[in-house]
Parts: C-alpha cells; sequence; structure tokens
C-alpha cells in the first residue's frame, strides 16, 4: 500500500477509451456501474504514461459517478497500480520461493546493476522502472519478469541483455488493455 | 494411469477456437443439459460425481452448490474464481491459454444449474492476454448461440463477462473476491452470511475455481458416476497439477487422482526426477500455503506406506507428518535449497498480501518475516526458532479469513521438520551464509516406521 500523491497534470481518457470504460459499465446491474473501476484505472493508468495521477483518478471518480475516494482507496490497494511516475517499461520480476530457486534474485540483482537503479527507481534517461513483484503464476517458467501485458519467462542474463537493448531501439511491444 | 478429461484436446492446433473446439465435442454438456436435464438434474450428476472443489479446499462442488439460497425475484450469480495467485500454482492459466472454451462451456453448463442468468469470470489482472483470449471466445460462443438470451430455444439467458483484478493474492479468497468485483478494495467479509445465502450485491453467489467449473464439461457429458469411476475413494477424477521447482520437466499435468506421488515425481510422464542428478530434499505438495515435508515423508507416509497423488493420502498423519493437495501447486526442492530462506520468502509473501483487517495476520506475518530473515542473514537467536512458532500458533485461526492460517502453515511445518537446519543457521551464523545446510537427517522413528 502506498499514498496517493498530488502531483499530476490534467488528465481525461481519449474518446476511444471512455467509449470502451462506458461499455464496460453496461457489464454490471444498474447502479452497479462502480464494478468496472478496476478496469477503468488499468485504461487510465495506461493512457497516463503508466500511472494514476490525482487527476486521473479523479476523472476515473467522474466517469464512474462515484467519489473520489472511493477511487483512491481501491487504486492504493491494487499491486498492479503505480501511483507514482514510472519509466518507459516497468520490469516487474517475480521474486517469490519457486522463481527464487530458479535464481530470480541473482537475477534482479544483474539487472539493477546493469541499469545502475534499485527496486522502485527509474533511469535518469525514463526508459526503465525496476519492480519485485510476488508470484504471477509462471513458476514453472522461471525466472520471469512482466512488462506492460507480457509475460518474459525462462530469463537469462543474455536474454535480460537482449530485451534492454530491443527497449532502447524502441522494438518492444507491451501490448494495451484497451479492445483494439 | 493416463486418462484425460480436461486436457485431451488441449494440444489441438486451433483448439482454441469455437469451429475446432466445436468440432472436437464442444458445446454438448450444454446442448444435454439445457435439452433433457432440470437444472437440478445437473446439480444432482454433480454431486453422484463426487467432484471436489480445485482451487484448493476440496469441498464438495454438488453440495456447494445444492447450499445455494434461492429467494423468490431475486438474482443468483456464479462466479469463476481465476485470480490463481498461489505460489507454485499456473494450472488454471494453462487451462484458459490453451482451451478457453472449455471453461466456457462448463460457465455456461453450471450457470444453468444454478439458475444464474449473470455470470463473471473473476481473472487476476497480469494475466491481461488471457483476458482477450477469454473474450474473444465469449463473443464467439454468442455469435454461435451459446450465450444471450432463449439459448437453444429453450427460454434460459445467460450473459457472461470477464472481469479483471490488479494485483492483491487476497481477491482469490472468495468473499475478498466478491469485494473485488464489486469495485471495493479485497478485504474478506466475516462470515456468516455466507455467498450461497449472500454473496455478490447480496445476492446469492457460488464461487467455484476455473478447474471445477471445467470438470462440469466431462461430468454432464459421461455421467457422474462415470467421473466418479477415475481416481480412489472420495478423490474422484482427474486434477490438474503444476510441477515446478528443481525438477527435469516441470509444467501443468493432467492426472488421474491416485497416482504415486513417487510416479508423478520420478516418471518420465511427469516430472521426470530431480534436475542435474541433485537428490530429493523437501516438497510442497499445493501451493505454498501447505505443510512442507521433508524428503523422507514425501513418497512414503509415516507408516512407510505409497502416498498417493490424492486429498486423502497427502493428508495422511495430519499436520505432524501429512500435508495437502491444495491447488495442486507442486513444488520441489533439491538438496541445495535453504529452508530458512524459503520459508522467509513465503512469509514476506503473505505479509505482503495481508489486507490488513485482522492484527494477528497483519503484524504476526510482519513479525514473521523479521525473525526469519534474521535467522536467515545469521543474526538469529536460538529462541527466535520458538518464538516464530509461537507467532505462527497466535494467528492461526484467529483471523476473518484462512490468509491468516495459510501463513502460519509453511512457518509450523518448517519448524517440525527442519529445526536441526534453523539452528545450525544460529549456530553457524557465517557458514549458513555461504553453503546451505542440505538434506537433514531422517530421524529414527521414521526409519523404524
Ligand atoms: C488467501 C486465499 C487465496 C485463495 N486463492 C484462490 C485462487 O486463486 N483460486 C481459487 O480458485 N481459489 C482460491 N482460494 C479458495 C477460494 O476461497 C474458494 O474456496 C474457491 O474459489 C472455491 O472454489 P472451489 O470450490 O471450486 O475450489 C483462496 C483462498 C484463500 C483463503
Ligand atoms: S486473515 Fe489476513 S488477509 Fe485474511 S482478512 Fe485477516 S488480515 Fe486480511
Ligand atoms: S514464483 Fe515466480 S511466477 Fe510463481
Amino acid at each position: 500500500m502506498h499514498a496517493v500523491t498530488s502531483n499530476g497534470t490534467p488528465f481525461k481518457f481519449s474518446d476511444a477509451a471512455l467509449a470502451e470504460v462506458q461499455g464496460l459499465m453496461k457489464k454490471y446491474p444498474d447502479d452497479r456501474q462502480k464494478s468496472a473501476i478496476l478496469r477503468a484505472l488499468h485504461i487510465a493508468q495506461e493512457e497516463n504514461q503508466g500511472w494514476l495521477s490525482v487527476p486521473a483518478m479523479d476523472h476515473v471518480a467522474e466517469v464512474l459517478s462515484i467519489t473520489p475516494i472511493e477511487v483512491y482507496e481501491v487504486a492504493s490497494f491494487y499491486s498492479m497500480y503505480n501511483l507514482e511516475p514510472v519509466g518507459r517499461y516497468v520490469l516487474e520480476f517475480c521474486h517469490t520461493g519457486p522463481c527464487a530457486i530458479e535464481g530470480a534474485e541473482q537475477l534482479i540483482e544483474y539487472t539493477k546493476l546493469k541499469l545502475g537503479i534499485g527496486k522502485n527507481q527509474t533511469t535518469a534517461d525514463g526508459l526503465f522502472t525496476i519492480k519485485e513483484v510476488e508470484c504471477l503464476g509462471a513458476c514453472g517458467y522461471a525466472p520471469m519478469m512482466q512488462v506492460g501485458q507480457y509475460y518474459h519467462e525462462h530469463l537469462t542474463e543474455e536474454k535480460i541483455d537482449r530485451f534492454i537493448n530491443d527497449c532502447r531501439a524502441g522494438k518492444i511491444d507491451k501490448g494495451t488493455w484497451k479492445m483494439h | 494411469m493416463g486418462r484425460k478429461l480436461l486436457l485431451e484436446h488441449a494440444h489441438v492446433e486451433g483448439i482454441d477456437s469455437y469451429e475446432v473446439y466445436r468440432k472436437h465435442g464442444g458445446y454438448r454438456s450444454v446442448e444435454k443439459a439445457l435439452k433433457n436435464m432440470t437444472p437440478d438434474e445437473v446439480v444432482e450428476e454433480v454431486k453422484k460425481s463426487g467432484l471436489r472443489g480445485r482451487g484448493g479446499a476440496g469441498f464438495p462442488t454438488g453440495l456447494k452448490w445444492s447450499f445455494l439460497a434461492k429467494p423468490e425475484g431475486v438474482p443468483r450469480y456464479l462466479l469463476c474464481n481465476a485470480d490463481e495467485s498461489e505460489p507454485g500454482t499456473f494450472k488454471d492459466r494453462f487451462l484458459m491459454e490453451k482451451i478457453p472454451h472449455l471453461l466456457i462451456e462448463g460457465m455456461i453448463t453450471s450457470s444453468y444449474a444454478l439458475g444464474a442468468n449473470t455470470s463473471y469470470i473473476y481473472i487476476r489482472g497480469e494475466y491481461s492476454w488471457i483476458v482477450k483470449i477469454l473474450e474473444k471466445a465469449i463473443a464467439e460462443a454468442y455469435a454461435a448461440g451459446w450465450l444471450g438470451k432463449n439459448i437453444l430455444g429453450k427460454g434460459y439467458d445467460l450473459d457472461l463477462y470477464v472481469n479483471p483484478g490488479a494485483g492483491a493474492y487476497i481477491c482469490g479468497e472468495e468473499t475478498a473476491l466478491i469485494e473485488s468485483l464489486e469495485g471495493k478494495r479485497g478485504n474478506p467479509r466475516i462470515k456468516p452470511p455466507f455467498p450461497a445465502v449472500k454473496g455478490l450485491w447480496q445476492c446469492p453467489t457460488v464461487v467455484n475455481n476455473v478447474e471445477t467449473i471445467a470438470a462440469v464439461v466431462p461430468i454432464i457429458n459421461d455421467g457422474g458416476e462415470e467421473y466418479a469411476k477415475l481416481g480412489i475413494g472420495k478423490s474422484t477424477g482427474t486434477k490438474l497439477i503444476s510441477a515446478c521447482g528443481n525438477i527435469n520437466k516441470p509444467g501443468v499435468y493432467e492426472i488421474e487422482l491416485g497416482v504415486t506421488v513417487e510416479q508423478f515425481l520420478y516418471s518420465d510422464e511427469w516430472c521426470g526426477g530431480i534436475k542435474n542428478g541433485k537428490q530429493l530434499k523437501a516438497l510442497v505438495a499445493g501451493g505454498s500455503s501447505v505443510p512442507i515435508l521433508p524428503h523422507f515423508l514425501v513418497t512414503k507416509n509415516i507408516r512407510g506406506e505409497q502416498r498417493l497423488m490424492t486429498y486423502e493420502s497427502l493428508a495422511d498423519g495430519g499436520f505432524e507428518s501429512g500435508t495437502m493437495l491444495g491447488s495442486g501447486g507442486f513444488i520441489v526442492y533439491d538438496e541445495d535449497q535453504c529452508i530458512v530462506r524459503n520459508t522467509w520468502n513465503f512469509t514476506r509473501f503473505y505479509h505482503h498480501e495481508s489486507c490488513g483487517q485482522c492484527s494477528p495476520c497483519r503484524e504476526g506475518t510482519g513479525w514473521m518475516e523479521h525473525v526469519l530473515w534474521r535467522l536467515e542473514n545469521g543474526q538469529g537467536k536460538m529462541s527466535d526458532i520458538d518464538l516464530l512458532a509461537d507467532v505462527a500458533k497466535k494467528i492461526e485461526g484467529n483471523t476473518i479469513c484462512p490468509l491468516g492460517d495459510a501463513a502460519a502453515w509453511p512457518v509450523n511445518s518448517a519448524i517440525r521438520h527442519f529445526r536441526e537446519e534453523f539452528e545450525w543457521h544460529v549456530r553457524e551464523p557465517k557458514t549458513c551464509m555461504e553453503r546451505n545446510y542440505g538434506l537433514v537427517k531422517e530421524p529414527e522413528m521414521y526409519v523404524q516406521g
């Protein structure tokens, strides 16, 4: 759980995202549109450079017709939401037991040294943030990390090197929460 | 013991598409249920199958369904639990990725049985690409007339939606899942009332695991009695096991319940033995929450009998010398692994995932993490070992939801079976930082069996 920060520029969903969120609200009974909050926040985060600023959360509250505090409560509970700015590529390494016995900790150390940052820090060029997360359901394909929507499994130092180069060259597709 | 019911077609090219799935017998269970059976008859068939919940607790599914309250004019909901966050568990992911229509089909047949007209699949947010796989399958099922209004002209309506989470292990607990689906923090509810009476939006609700729902398909196709012929005793049918750790062949396997642990662990059909010619040190048989077993209690129980992959056989010996089948997350440790470090790692997980509502869980997991860190880093005292056991005991049974117990069991069992390794960490603080303890010796009483 983390504190809500107050900086951030004004935020509004793109037209496509707004239409999508309004569509999501219809999946729940009348007056239960609050249930669309988790996915609405995923989309907002994606449209706000990977993190949820107060203006972004306030906008989600407005779209869902709920109070801002209801959104802050939720946003601060779930680990996939970033409440502070992050780099373009957030490397989320699993460090739970099964990944740890396959060398996750050494690999995380390697990446930190390579990028010159620690956990929850972002490189000066704004490209990379390292996060350590709990089991992502890829234990048989360990060690692994998630970046955007995709899993990168059976990681090695060579794979990390290649991945970082590809990111720097702008070749990595992060996927999107939006439907199309 | 190679019979497969769920993954039989999982490797067929294009099975994730509607046409191929249908060609391989898909959606027959919906046809059969809606055309020839009343909802109660479907429930009856599931009861006869002996199917037990595959999410971890192993509660009989038919019985659970029969508890669902049916007040007039109040909607009922079926929620599929695809939160899958228990360390070591990655079976539901495999099923949904490979053969998504099996889950959709199971949801339709099960929703019909329960009289639900709206159902949701709550899936962990990190599985975001699977959200798309499922939504594509759902769209295909709507287009083919298996979902929507008046399905098969039988007057039954069903809408099915996918609801992704956003990173919280606790949302796999069924009442936390309901809270999360309502758009709130995932704080478990105090029970009673149970979801069967007051669940989603205070309406009667059933929550079932992905694999449980999928198993309803072969049960309705072939009949509950046929299903019950597979397996042993009260462990009927097949089970998906996700195997990981220091083995040659990690992966997801469908086994008939009753395979011996020895076969599962060492045969090439499944795990293929311990990697790099090492020896087995320990096993966590059913996800991080279940008690850990030392090598000498893995393939045999305390009386020297073969241990089987069943609910009963794995639990044989209770918490003294047994464990649980749990979610089927099978984690294997070789002789080089450190039990203290692993216990610290799991405890850090539970501390991180505690929702914070109950002080024994919120504070206790933090204390255990702290003390274990001390021991693992050569700063522990002998008295820390009993302190740990004491904190674990004070959490167990004193919390709103079972996460507290789940956090206590790995610690209790590690101390019970690997005490000398914990003591070694205190006695040899320098050595424990450089190398691992290796295998614990088999106590006399076990040898004599
Ligand atoms: C902390 C915690 C996490 C859980 N996580 C899951 C999960 O990820 N998936 C699941 O199916 N059940 C999980 N369960 C069990 C559910 O509460 C519930 O028993 C299960 O979904 C019922 O379905 P079943 O009867 O089909 O097994 C969890 C329980 C607890 C206490
Ligand atoms: S036991 Fe832990 S996770 Fe469960 S309700 Fe209490 S504090 Fe939350
Ligand atoms: S422990 Fe890393 S994915 Fe499960």
